[in-house]
Formats: C-alpha cells, sequence, structure tokens
C-alpha cells in the first residue's frame, strides 16, 4: 500500500478542484512527460535507457560552472530512506515504485485533495536550471535540474492567509525504503520552509536532471530544491503537503535540534558542531573552496532574512 | 606455520588494507569523494587495529597460542600506521594544513579532540615498542602501555561523534572493546582471588 486513503472518499474529494477544472485542458501541455517520468524511474539505473522529457527550456539563476558528472550526481547521495552509506541508495533504490505516484495537499488550503503526479506536472512547463547543491557535510556539486517553481504549484492550491509554513513528507513504505526499517531518523522525513521561502522564485520542484528523469535515488518522482539551504532541506520523493500555520520540525532538527535549526541556510559563518562551514569540497577537485553566503546566492535570498540574527535562526 | 615465516606473513597480511585502498584510489573505485573515503577507511582500520591488538592476551590465555603474543607488537604499530594515514590525510586533504583552522577543530569539535587525544596517546606508545626502551624502562613501560587500553576507548568516542545518526558501527566496536576489557577485569580479579588464597592455605 502506497498512500494510505480513507475509504469514503468520492471523486471529487479525491482530486483536488484545481486539476479537475484543468482536466478539459490538458492536451496544450505536455503529457508525455509524466509517462516518460514514470518509465525512466523504473530504469534509472541503466544508463541505456536514459529517457527525454520533452521539451524543456532554460531557466532563469543558472550557474555557468562546470558541472558534477552525471556518475557522481547519481552514485553519491545521502538518502537516508535506502541506508546511510553515500553509495546505498544507488544501490537499493530501484525498489521503489514511482508509477502510481500520488500528493496528498492539506492544511490551511482551499483546495485540499489527493492529486496523481499527472496531475501535479500536467500544467506546468519544464525548465533546466543549473543549481549548485552544498551538503551540511562539507561537499557540493553543480546539478542540472529540471522541474518548474514551487511557487506555481503551490498558487494551484490557493493557500490560506492562515498557511504561514510548508511542510513536506516523504514516502514511509519499509518494503520500497528499506533503510527506513532501522530507526535511523524519525519517519517518514519531514522538511519545512518558511512560505516566502517556498513561494521565492528560485525554489524548485524538480522532476529530472541532466536532461532526463529523475533517478529514483535522487528522489523520484518529484522533490524540492532549495539552492541556498543545507542539502537536507531539498525533501526528496515527497507525498505530502500540508500548509501550516505553525512552523513545522524537520526530522534533522528533530533528531540533533543544536546541529540542525530550521532554517539550515548555507553560511560560512556559522559553524555545525561536527563540520566548519567555511569551506566544502566541490565533487571531482582536490583543493577546498570558500562556501559562499546563501551558497552564492545572496542576491536573490538574503532579503528574506532582513533584520534576522541567523547564528540564532541557524 | 614455521616460527620464522609468522613475523613477514602477519606483516603483509596487515599491509593488505593499505594495499587495497591505494589501488582503489588509483583505479577510482572509491566513488565521487575519494578523499572522505580514504579518510574514513584508515580510521575504521586503526580501531580495528587497536581491538585486534587486545586479542593478543586473551588467545594465549584462552588457547594457549604463543604465537598471538609475538605478532602483538607489529598488530599495535599498524594501528599506528593507519592512524597516522587518518591524521595525514585530514591535516593534508582536508585542512590543506591551516595549522589556525586545524587548532580551531581541536578545540570547538569533540570529535576532534578526542580524536586527536588518542593519536597523541599513541605516539610514546609507538615510541616505546623496541626492546631497548622496554629494558630501560622496566616496570614502568608496563604502567605505560596499558594506555592501549585508553586509546581504542577514545577511537570509539571519536567515530561516535563523528556519525550523524546512525550509531550502529560506533556501538558494535564500542561491543567488541568493552568484551575484552572485561576480560582482562575478570582475569585480574582471578590473579587476585588465587594470590589470596595462596597466602591463606
Amino acid at each position: 500500500m502506497l498512500i494510505k486513503t480513507a475509504t469514503d472518499l468520492n471523486e471529487s474529494d479525491v482530486t483536488c478542484y484545481e486539476i479537475y477544472r484543468q482536466r478539459r485542458r490538458f492536451l496544450q501541455s505536455g503529457i508525455a512527460i509524466a509517462g516518460a517520468a514514470i518509465g525512466g524511474s523504473l530504469l534509472s539505473r541503466d544508463a541505456s535507457a536514459r529517457l527525454s522529457l520533452g521539451s524543456i527550456k532554460p531557466g532563469p539563476f543558472s550557474s555557468d560552472e562546470e558541472k558534477t558528472p552525471f556518475e557522481d550526481v547519481t552514485s553519491y547521495n545521502n538518502f537516508y530512506e535506502f541506508g546511510v552509506d553515500k553509495s546505498d541508495p544507488a544501490r537499493n533504490a530501484h525498489k521503489l515504485v514511482t508509477d502510481p505516484w500520488s500528493v496528498t495537499i492539506t492544511g490551511e488550503v482551499q483546495k485540499p485533495g489527493t492529486c496523481t503526479l499527472e496531475d501535479i506536472l500536467k500544467p506546468h512547463a519544464l525548465e533546466e536550471r543549473i543549481y549548485r547543491l552544498r551538503c551540511v557535510e562539507g561537499w557540493s556539486m553543480v546539478i542540472p535540474w529540471i522541474g518548474f517553481p514551487l511557487a506555481d504549484l503551490i498558487k494551484r492550491f490557493e493557500p490560506a492567509a492562515k498557511a504561514k509554513y510548508v511542510e513536506f513528507e516523504t514516502l514511509y513504505d519499509r518494503k520500497q525504503m528499506p533503510g527506513q526499517r532501522r530507526r535511523v531518523l524519525d519517519w517518514p522525513y519531514r522538511e519545512g520552509l518558511r512560505m516566502d521561502e517556498a513561494m521565492h522564485p528560485l525554489t524548485l520542484i524538480a522532476v529530472g536532471l541532466y536532461g532526463q528523469v529523475l533517478p529514483n535515488q535522487n528522489g523520484a518522482p518529484l522533490r524540492l530544491v532549495v539552492p541556498w539551504k543545507y542539502g537536507f532541506k531539498s525533501i526528496k520523493s515527497i507525498v505530502k503537503i500540508r500548509f501550516r500555520a505553525t512552523q513545522p520540525t524537520s526530522s534533522w532538527t528533530k533528531a540533533a535540534p543544536k546541529e540542525y535549526g530550521f532554517y539550515s541556510n548555507v553560511n560560512p559563518q556559522v559553524s555545525h558542531p561536527r563540520w566548519s562551514q567555511k569551506r566544502e569540497r566541490r565533487i571531482g577537485e582536490f583543493r577546498k573552496r570558500k562556501t559562499r553566503m546563501f551558497n552564492g546566492y545572496q542576491e536573490q535570498v538574503a532579503s528574506l532574512y532582513t533584520g534576522m540574527d541567523l547564528k540564532k535562526y541557524f | 606455520m614455521r616460527k620464522q615465516r609468522l613475523k613477514p606473513v602477519v606483516f603483509l597480511v596487515c599491509l593488505l588494507p593499505a594495499v587495497v585502498l591505494g589501488w582503489q584510489l588509483y583505479v577510482g573505485l572509491l566513488g565521487a569523494n575519494p578523499i572522505d573515503e580514504v579518510a574514513d577507511s584508515t580510521g575504521e582500520w586503526a580501531l580495528r587495529f587497536l581491538l585486534i591488538t587486545l586479542l593478543a592476551t586473551p588467545l594465549r590465555r584462552r588457547f594457549g597460542w604463543g604465537w598471538t603474543v609475538r605478532i602483538r607488537r607489529m598488530l599495535g604499530l599498524y594501528a599506528f600506521f593507519y592512524a597516522c594515514i587518518h591524521l595525514f590525510t585530514y591535516l593534508w586533504l582536508d585542512q590543506f594544513f591551516d595549522w589556525g583552522e586545524i587548532w580551531l577543530d581541536v578545540l570547538d569539535r569533540p570529535f576532534i579532540t578526542v580524536g586527536m587525544l588518542a593519536f597523541v596517546l599513541l605516539l610514546p606508545l609507538a615510541a616505546t615498542s623496541n626492546h631497548y626502551m622496554m629494558r630501560r624502562l622496566g616496570r614502568s613501560w608496563k604502567r605505560l602501555h596499558r594506555l592501549a587500553y585508553l586509546v581504542p576507548a577514545l577511537g570509539v568516542l571519536h567515530f561516535w561523534w563523528l556519525v550523524k545518526a546512525d550509531v550502529l558501527e560506533p556501538i558494535v566496536y564500542g561491543a567488541v572493546l568493552a568484551v575484552l576489557l572485561a576480560y582482562r577485569i575478570k582475569a585480574v580479579r582471578m590473579v587476585k582471588t588465587t594470590a589470596r588464597e595462596g597466602c591463606t592455605s
């Protein structure tokens, strides 16, 4: 059982209103995307089966730095649902079934419901965004993501005025995600953003990378990408989006509140109890480079935190 | 195995992890972040050799295997050898000899404080591991080398404080160490009891 839904719901309860309305005019948008997304993720480890996502336009904010090789991006992953070693996700993620997939939208929102992956993706034009990814452990990558702004998705569900935060949840299924058999973290994995962070144009829902469907180990079929925050904020394999009036508690914050704060913005001045965050090793490079404030996205996001003590709200 | 062959064979076997690691590094089998892999792997081998060294005495007592004690010094020196690579990887490839940063790390990060302490305590053990120093230090040599019980304990703590969430591996190493130390406590008690009985009879 993938997603537990109450059995006494009728079709209009289960399908979010927005989707229901849009079903009639979906032909204009690239529906091949969803089909490709599902077929590709099952075969994601097989390089010969690399599928295309259809037409992808280049998006804004892309970095012109050298991209981290596909091989490294898809073999060096922190995805504890598939094991704690970096190589575990690539080895175990084939057990994840991404078709069918649905996402439940709940909380302080006008149009809650459960949407299939196809419904989620349909109205959005996909774009490529080449973003830096900085892990809290002191390494970084440059990844060409394929996706669309989270803001565009959120708008469709019409959050209520009370909604100040968005909480995300990863799939919880011990059969598909063998790492969940051990209570390394308090499953399911949860992450959250402040509403303005979620609505920021940099914040992305990714469904692919390197021009192809997102491999399972990278968080298929859809994941968050918040490039100015440490990697663990960018939650993978999302099944639930909840709009909240109060600040959610992230899984890592729950595990170690003194080490992983709610914001977890990349910040070379705030050191982590385990790692000095001043430098990072870009995967594939020998020397370390200096870590930049907000991972180099200061110009875009600094205004979100004006007047905040970032040492206190780490 | 003939006596003279024992040491060369053990020497080569203990060198194997380093050879394999070097080969993996050379052909690119260590994944996307080979430097972290070298640091992790050599750290774990240092800890393993510290524990294997502590196994020599119990094995001799239990099974009468005298050869385990003959290779004990070499095993201890191998622990030091892997600890050296581990530390050097950190100093060079992680910090690039930025001594200010390294000093901050030692002060601010408990797992580094403890790891560094473990290494410092290994130095006198390695330095006095020859016959000359044994003779010269006499009884205090034995007292000094009791540090061999403390160093792996610090090693386990170093590992424990390093991992983010999954403490399974440090727990396993800690449990092995606990068994090895418990054996010694039991052995000391037995010796004392026997000695007392000897006096009263």
